[in-house]
């Protein structure tokens, strides 16, 4: 779950990580008055998504009218699809250097890792790797000043500021383990006098973790069919082709989806309803497809832990329920499959055993079923 | 021969009495697993398809020595469990549940590093020796004794790819589900290091999917250390960047863990890879015919 950056900076507060003065506002007469307390501010849109200063969410005020200005045009603004609902203004100060400063999971080392870099204010993905310290912290033991000495060794900072920087990374690993962080990132960290500040926040709480992080507040960045999806134990993305897809595995739904592309059509969706699925959840998942209004849909079964028999009881109790009017496509194969075919067959619902050939149909009959030609 | 479990290995089940717990049991019995105890907290002395259960796992190991264990127990007590499970002397774990916090995977990986263990998942199927012994929640029928050793990333996927080699007659030496997380207790190179090894296996299917630089690390280590035949199928040829396939680790982000870049890797070091799953027999078999 990402954070909104005033977020991410009320959490860096409570672990005493410095930060410039600043107000969060939902209306443009609260940046006047902001900025008569703070004098020249910097009023940032508070939206999820990254690159602001490109999208033009991000602006400069010397004066309280000024601020009112801008930040009514920004409270107007739309990023990357996302309405703009709040700003953060903050006090312009006057600064020397620049830094990169993040703690993330590195998967393949399975162990966290501190990043850090002279080269701050840019996207990190566009600084070369030769300038950016990676250093991988041992989970069992945590953080520890010599990693912080070390860090700033590599990156050839010297003197005082050494235990500023160690201060910052000691308070952002805590925060990291203690919130169940998979990414704290500062950019910038910069230097003001001897000081380092926080001068923008992205946190990422890990989705698993939070049961146990009950005092973040939530931020909601699905769309209400992935949410839904994902209140029933489904996993649902919408992809926005014609051909509905749902299949029971992460993996294989993937695959179905390369298939659709492969044969020239388009997924509409993935939509994994998992190993082992019960007739409830399984027909769950069929009615959130139908009511996405899908020109054809594509049913890719490899009964495992999953039986053939309930998924096709599932579909049958759906279409008499609801009657299905558009093209369907079943490849059922594996654990009970006689018996579900059976089921099948009886209500006159054709079967496919190649998961090829049932793809292909599917597409075929999308592109025939396009525009709604009728 | 077979890599982390054969026919020698006694396996307990942590979460013995939940309903997961109970029936793959029951289905790891019928395959011919040796399981010798379960646990569960509280619940000393009950039976479960004739197996004891214990309250811990030193209790447990201490009337019936075992090498593995099964984790059914659910997320937020999983990390409790291994680290339990590790101290009593288990070697190989293996991790069934999905949405274990990933501090919690990062901290038992590294008790397990500590304690010289081996941890397969989380979020994984398990991992099976044909013939021998499943320590896992795959369906027993398909896993029948053969030359192809099999590791993969997901689950049904891995299935199918296996009924399908068993149906052109091909059975399997040892199948390893590494698991759908971003943290995981092993990588592709760990387990092809394994195959190479073992008499049994004569060529490798590697089931890969987009995310992370798993297949690229594979990539590179295949060209300098597997002699044997490598198949590798890649999922998520048609995913987009910065969705999440359902997997954790399915992600392409930041510009890594594209399929062309995997894809590209694989061909490079010598490896046959496969556009789509049925294709994947037919290649196996040519390698092994030329093996």
């Amino acid at each position: 779950m990402k954070l909104y950056e005033y977020m991410g900076k009320e959490l860096f507060d409570g672990y005493r990580v410095p930060l410039p003065g600043g107000r969060v506002v939902q209306e443009a007469h609260e940046a006047a008055r902001a900025a008569e307390e703070l004098g020249g501010v910097v009023l940032k849109a508070q939206v999820l998504t990254g690159k602001r200063g490109k999208a033009g969410a991000i602006s400069f005020a010397d004066n309280p009218s000024q601020a009112e200005e801008e930040a009514s045009r920004l409270l107007q603004m739309e990023v990357g699809g996302e309405k703009v609902e709040r700003l953060l203004v903050e006090e312009k100060l006057p600064l020397e250097r620049e830094l990169y400063l993040a703690i993330t999971v590195e998967a393949e080392a399975r162990q966290p890792v501190v990043l850090a870099s002279l080269y701050g204010g840019m996207d990190i993905e566009e600084v070369p790797e030769e300038h950016i310290v990676k250093y991988p912290v041992e989970v069992l033991t945590g953080y520890s000043p010599y990693i912080a000495r070390e860090i700033c060794d590599r990156l050839g900072l010297e003197g005082k500021v050494v235990r500023s920087f160690a201060a910052v990374l000691e308070s952002i690993y805590r925060l990291f383990r203690e919130k169940d962080a998979e990414l704290v990132e500062i950019n910038p960290l910069a230097l003001s006098g001897e000081e380092f500040l926080a001068l923008d926040s992205k946190v990422v709480i890990d989705d698993d973790a939070l049961y146990r992080q009950k005092e973040i507040p939530r931020v909601e960045e699905k769309t209400s069919l992935e949410k839904k999806a994902q209140e029933m134990g489904l996993a649902y993305v919408d992809l926005g082709g014609d051909v509905a897809v749902m299949a029971n595995g992460a993996g294989i739904t993937m695959a179905t989806l390369d298939l659709v592309q492969h044969f020239g059509g388009t997924p509409a969706n993935f939509l994994d309803f998992g190993g082992g699925a019960g007739e409830e959840k399984t027909s769950g998942a069929l009615e959130l497809l139908l009511g996405t209004d899908p020109r054809v849909i594509l049913i890719n079964i490899f009964g495992g832990i999953t039986r053939c028999d309930v998924v096709a009881r599932a579909f049958v109790s759906v279409k008499e329920k609801q009657g299905i009017s558009i093209p369907f496509f079943f490849r059922l194969v594996g654990t009970n499959e006689a018996e579900g075919r059976r089921v099948l067959h009886d209500a006159g619902v054709e079967v496919f055993q190649s998961m090829e050939e049932a793809v292909q149909r599917a597409v075929e009959a999308s592109k025939n079923n396009a525009g709604g030609g009728f | 021969m077979a890599i982390y479990v054969n026919e020698n290995t006694r396996v307990i089940v942590q979460g013995i009495t939940g309903n997961q717990g109970a029936f793959h049991t029951g289905q790891m019995l019928e395959y011919g697993t040796r399981v010798v105890a379960g646990v569960t907290p509280g619940k000393k002395g009950r039976e479960i398809e004739g197996v004891p259960v214990y309250n811990t796992v030193f209790s447990a190991v201490r009337e019936h020595p075992a090498e593995a264990s099964i984790l059914f127990t659910p997320a937020p007590y999983a990390k409790d469990a291994a680290l339990e499970a590790l101290e009593a002397g288990i070697k190989t774990l293996v991790l069934v549940p999905e949405h274990i916090p990933l501090i919690d995977a990062m901290e038992i990986m590294a008790f397990a590093r500590y304690r010289g263990a081996v941890v397969i998942g989380p979020n994984t199927f398990g991992v099976v020796s044909s013939g021998k012994c499943k320590a896992g929640i795959m369906p027993n029928r398909f896993f029948v004794p053969g030359p192809v050793g099999v590791v993969s990333r997901s689950g049904t996927l891995c299935y199918e790819i296996v009924a399908q080699l068993m149906e052109k007659g091909m059975g399997t030496s040892t199948v390893v589900g590494m698991g759908g997380d971003r943290v995981v207790g092993l990588n592709f190179i760990e387990v092809l290091k394994e195959f190479e090894e073992d008499p049994q296996t004569g060529a490798v299917v590697l089931v890969g999917e987009i995310g992370g630089s798993a297949e690229e690390e594979a990539a590179a280590f295949i060209k300098e250390n597997v002699t044997k035949p490598v198949v590798a199928y890649i999922a998520g040829k048609s995913a987009p960047s910065g969705k999440r396939m359902g997997h954790a680790g399915a992600i392409i982000e930041r510009g890594r863990g594209s399929f062309a870049s995997k894809e590209e890797a694989l061909r490079e070091c010598g490896a046959q890879v496969a556009d789509l799953p049925p294709r994947i027999p037919g290649l196996v078999e040519q390698a092994l015919g030329q093996s």
